[in-house]
């Protein structure tokens, strides 16, 4: 019999089910294993004593009718979670425990599912690397020195490290998917709508949502299927008939159209992402998939606009931070003093660049000049989507410009950690689904990804290529626990 | 130069007063803008205050549809015109009374565009042009005199729906600030939108002043006076500020624009900031909220529940009841007055209705500082005293003694006829024999009046009046009195 850790998520469903594991017994092998793995300091909040017992719980009245039952899962800790430390990631709420719980998690403890702890994630969801986390960097199980990528490091390391059998994130600009194609797990941004923001703490609201990461595709759409719903406490949520993704996931792919960007062909692509991209191409065509040459012509201007209209709305939403009601306060002469201290103290360089950048952006006398002509530039990319979606029924695209980078790499350099988005970025613009999921590895070993973008809702379709293509694929991760003392 | 016309002058130049309003109407509405928390008046601080109110991590804000109407209805109200597409922003600026570290409002889009008012000024109607009407969160209270050592905050009203209401610059005296106020007021009370309410804080206005010489048609630099709350204070402080402006320019100084604060306990007004130090209030579109949507039906099924408006009910009382325009407009120009005015005529005459009601009974609330809805005196029991007086039970004279027993206990006033014997003598029998006794003992008066002495005719009636103890129905007294003295 296979390694308890090493059933993916929809068979360990199934075992459960079949009485042939418990709940305590699963929930207690990823506790030992999560216990030896503080090395890659994944967990912010462990609640494995909660875990147990309500893995006990479970095991005393089990209902086996659930999605999810019994399954023991750790979620980014962007998610507020009733009772249970919520900390974004940053010292400001470093002692932040919500009375009220996001609809996206609540829909996994509805299905089932036991809260394991919270994973590490950058500060505020702003950044590529988990390194701007107030509780120090998330380390990939890939390789001692490499990061896992960001914002939802800490959940692509837990899992890829086998830490949770899977987990969800948040993705403003590749948060999900960058870390996904990093670690060579699977990762999903639900088209903008789908999964309602109600309890995420906010980084930019036009642009976040909460995503699946998992093993495989069919965990993918398992977990796409608990979490996305219809959610009144979200005026942004969209109230649209949501497929069985799980059930309706299926193979047949022939006839699809699926379309190839010039402009992701970018300058100083590692020749391994371009002969990758050509074998997902190779992959379809034996899918019975049809490939189409298109032209996304705004692309360019995506990543710009994207970082003036990320860090306006950042700006704003993070002024509720303010010492006044919850959170890290720092004394100070007068309210304005506390309000220095408090910020200055609270948020980390990355959290405070974003705010100033948003800060500038939307003064007046630049607002113009930048928002508003972000606001022009986002129009602009949506309709380049438009356009190509009436001719093809997806895209295929690398998921990054190049593999994991080490640990330090790039702190110093913004803007070349900002370059790593190019890819993912646009598609939150467009506010559409995207995808990636492993397609090889590079010359050092480190996993690749190559991602699928959607039309609107869409989401069975891109699951169903990507499903199509992980078994063409067959990626296979391979850590040798070196983490585990 | 009309007589309604305000001017300052100062070394023979003549100045009139510009004024604009921004009026922040809190709307009626039983829960807030964006949540579910309540908004009653008066709790215990904190008690009304849920999590999107506070701003905790990852709440969001979700529209309240009748608030929405509510900004709609009153858009009818003041005949403007509705936008099916507004969007809101978000204002940004920390205070620690503003959870969220920014305001939802609407800046660039408002729910409704212009309209107007209409003021009933001595010299004829007057309109007044609305800019917009938009609709915005409350902050909540910061409360400096309670703990020596800090400030404390309360957010029952954070979130609380207000609709800012903007006139054009288009008042010229504390007089007419003073009827659009009310004119403001009185239409939102009758569309049921705001409760009107200045000591609640649920109606308070941003006032702005210029002041150019009579004549000439550029406006002067105006000065923002912040968060007035009584009609009283924006009139002290639109004086104060008008001859502040009027000194500055006759000293050969300009007027800078900024905004001010009205110091209630000197009757001042004073610089609070500068233009320079405004705020950036770097709004932008609330990204947590779709633009805010609604098509012609919707709009067509809140004017189904508008209900008759002042100006229109004025217009009626005018044509149907003959009623001056003056008359009128008292009786319309609050919601209660005219319910009042409406019960007592259903079964009254209209004329003597108007009478009682804007005569003695606008006295005696007056008098004791009440509200119509708190008056002593029914509609029921004044329309009976009315109708006493209609038939001819009761003289006028007397009704007013029935009147003011009824200011103290609100009884029946057929009642108190009978108890009291107040019943008017109206039998000309028992009337010709009082005259005659009258008559019979002034034999020396009855000579000098035969003789010419015409003015000696009310002497009569007084007397009979007396005889009668004041019962003797005037009308048949003089007429037997007459055919008496005459004949």
């Amino acid at each position: 019999m296979t390694n308890l850790i090493d059933l993916t998520l929809s068979d360990l469903v199934k075992k459960i089910k079949s009485k042939e594991i418990s709940s305590k017994e699963i929930t207690s092998v990823y506790i030992e294993r999560s216990n030896k793995s503080k090395k890659l300091n994944t967990y912010v909040e462990q609640t494995f004593d909660e875990a147990i017992k309500n893995s006990e719980k479970f095991d005393n009245n089990p209902n086996f009718n659930k999605k999810l039952s019994g399954i023991p899962l750790a979620v980014k800790d962007l998610f507020c979670t009733k009772n249970v430390k919520t900390t974004a990631g940053s010292k400001i709420l470093e002692n932040f425990v919500p009375t009220y719980e996001a609809t996206v998690t609540q829909n996994l403890w509805n299905e089932g599912a036991i809260l394991l702890g919270k994973l590490n994630c950058d500060e505020f969801a702003m950044g590529s690397s988990n390194e701007t986390s107030y509780f120090g960097n998330v380390i990939s199980p890939i390789d001692d020195n490499l990061v896992p990528g960001g914002s939802s490091g800490g959940s692509a390391s837990a899992l890829a490290a086998k830490l949770t059998p899977a987990t969800i994130g948040t993705d403003t600009g590749g948060s999900i998917r960058q870390p996904a194609s990093f670690t060579g797990t699977v990762g999903l941004k639900p088209t903008y709508g789908s999964c309602s923001r109600y309890g995420i703490v906010a980084f930019a609201s036009s642009l976040d949502q909460a995503g699946p990461m998992t093993r495989d595709v069919k965990d993918c759409a398992l977990m796409l299927e608990v979490i996305s719903s219809f959610d009144p406490k979200d005026s942004t949520s969209i109230n649209f008939k949501r497929p069985n993704y799980f059930s309706d996931l299926n193979k047949n792919i022939k006839g699809k159209k699926i379309g190839i960007p010039k402009e992701y062909r970018v300058d100083g692509m590692p020749t391994e992402i371009e002969n990758l991209w050509e074998k997902g191409k190779t992959y379809l065509k034996d899918c019975g998939a049809e490939i189409i040459d298109i032209s996304l012509p705004h692309t360019n201007y995506a990543l710009p606009a994207y970082y003036i209209v990320a860090p306006a709305e950042a700006s704003s939403n993070l002024a509720r931070y303010d010492g006044v009601k919850y959170g890290f306060r720092a004394d100070g002469e007068n309210l304005i003093d506390m309000y220095e201290k408090t910020r200055s103290l609270g948020f980390g360089d990355e959290v405070k660049r974003r705010i100033m950048i948003g800060t500038y952006v939307l003064s007046s006398g630049y607002y113009d000049a930048y928002y508003l002509k972000a606001q022009k530039v986002r129009k602009l990319i949506k309709n380049d989507f438009d356009k190509v979606f009436n001719k093809v029924d997806a895209i295929l695209t690398p998921s990054t410009p190049s593999s994991a980078f080490k640990i330090g790499d790039k702190t110093n350099d913004p803007v070349s950690m900002y370059l790593n988005d190019i890819f993912t970025v646009p598609v939150n613009l467009a506010g559409l689904p995207g995808i990636s999921i492993p397609a090889g590895l590079d010359k050092n070993n480190y996993p690749l990804g190559l991602q699928i973008i959607g039309k609107p809702f869409d989401e069975q379709v891109i699951l169903d290529i990507a499903f199509s293509m992980e078994e063409k694929i067959n990626f296979k991760l391979k850590t040798n626990d070196w983490w585990i003392k | 130069m009309s007589k309604d016309q305000y001017i300052i002058e100062k070394n023979e130049n003549k100045y009139e007063v510009i004024i604009g309003l921004e009026v922040h109407a809190q709307v009626l509405s039983e829960s807030k803008l964006f949540s579910t928390s309540a908004t009653k008046f008066g709790s215990e601080p904190n008690t009304q205050v849920s999590l999107v109110d506070a701003a905790f991590p990852g709440m969001l804000p979700v529209i309240n549809e009748f608030c929405i109407r509510q900004a709609v209805k009153t858009g009818i109200g003041l005949n403007a015109i509705i936008n099916k597409k507004s969007i809101f922003d978000r204002k940004n600026y920390f205070y620690a009374d503003l959870p969220q570290g920014y305001q939802i409002s609407q800046y660039k889009d408002p729910i409704v565009g212009e309209g107007t008012v209409v003021l009933d000024l001595p010299s004829g109607p007057k309109t007044i042009g609305i800019e917009r009407l938009h609709l915005e969160q409350d902050a909540g209270k910061s409360i400096h005199d309670v703990d020596p050592g800090s400030t404390l905050v309360d957010l029952n009203r954070s979130g609380v729906a207000l609709m800012e209401i903007v006139s054009k610059p288009d008042l010229r005296s504390p007089e007419e600030v003073n009827l659009y106020i009310k004119k403001l007021r009185s239409i939102m009370r009758y569309l049921g939108t705001c409760d009107g309410n200045m000591q609640e804080g649920s109606l308070r206005a941003d006032v702005n002043v210029s002041v150019r010489k009579l004549g000439s048609d550029k406006l002067g630099t105006r000065c923002e006076i912040k968060n007035v709350n009584s009609i009283k204070f924006m009139q002290m402080a639109i004086e104060y500020e008008a001859n502040r402006q009027v000194e500055l320019l006759e000293e050969g100084n300009v007027v800078d624009q900024e905004t001010r604060l009205f110091d209630t306990k000197k009757n001042q007004t004073r610089s609070m900031r500068s233009k320079e130090d405004a705020h950036d209030y770097r709004y932008f579109p609330d990204p947590d909220l779709l633009p805010l949507v609604f098509d012609n039906q919707f709009i067509e099924n809140i004017k189904k529940e508008i209900p008759e408006l002042p100006d229109q009910k004025k217009n009626r009382f005018i044509e149907k009841f003959k009623l001056s325009p003056y008359e009128a407009t008292i009786l319309v120009s609050d919601l209660d007055t005219s319910k009042f005015f409406e019960k007592v005529i259903e079964k009254s005459d209209v004329k003597l209705s108007a009478n009682w009601i804007t005569g003695e009974l606008f006295a005696l609330l007056n008098e004791n500082n009440l509200e119509i809805n708190e008056s002593p005196i029914s509609p029921e029991n004044l329309s009976k005293l009315i109708n006493l007086i209609s038939d001819g039970t009761i003289s006028g004279k007397i009704a007013k003694t029935i009147f003011e027993i009824m200011s103290k206990e609100d009884k029946d006033p057929n009642i108190i006829v009978d108890e009291k014997g107040l019943k008017q003598e109206s039998d000309p029998k028992a009337l010709e024999d009082l005259i005659q006794k009258v008559l019979s003992s002034n034999k020396d008066k009855v000579n000098e009046y035969k003789s010419g002495k015409d003015k000696l005719f009310g002497f009569f009636v007084g007397q009979v009046m007396k005889e009668s103890k004041g019962k003797g129905n005037p009308q048949i007294i003089n007429k037997i009195l007459k055919e008496k003295l005459n004949g």
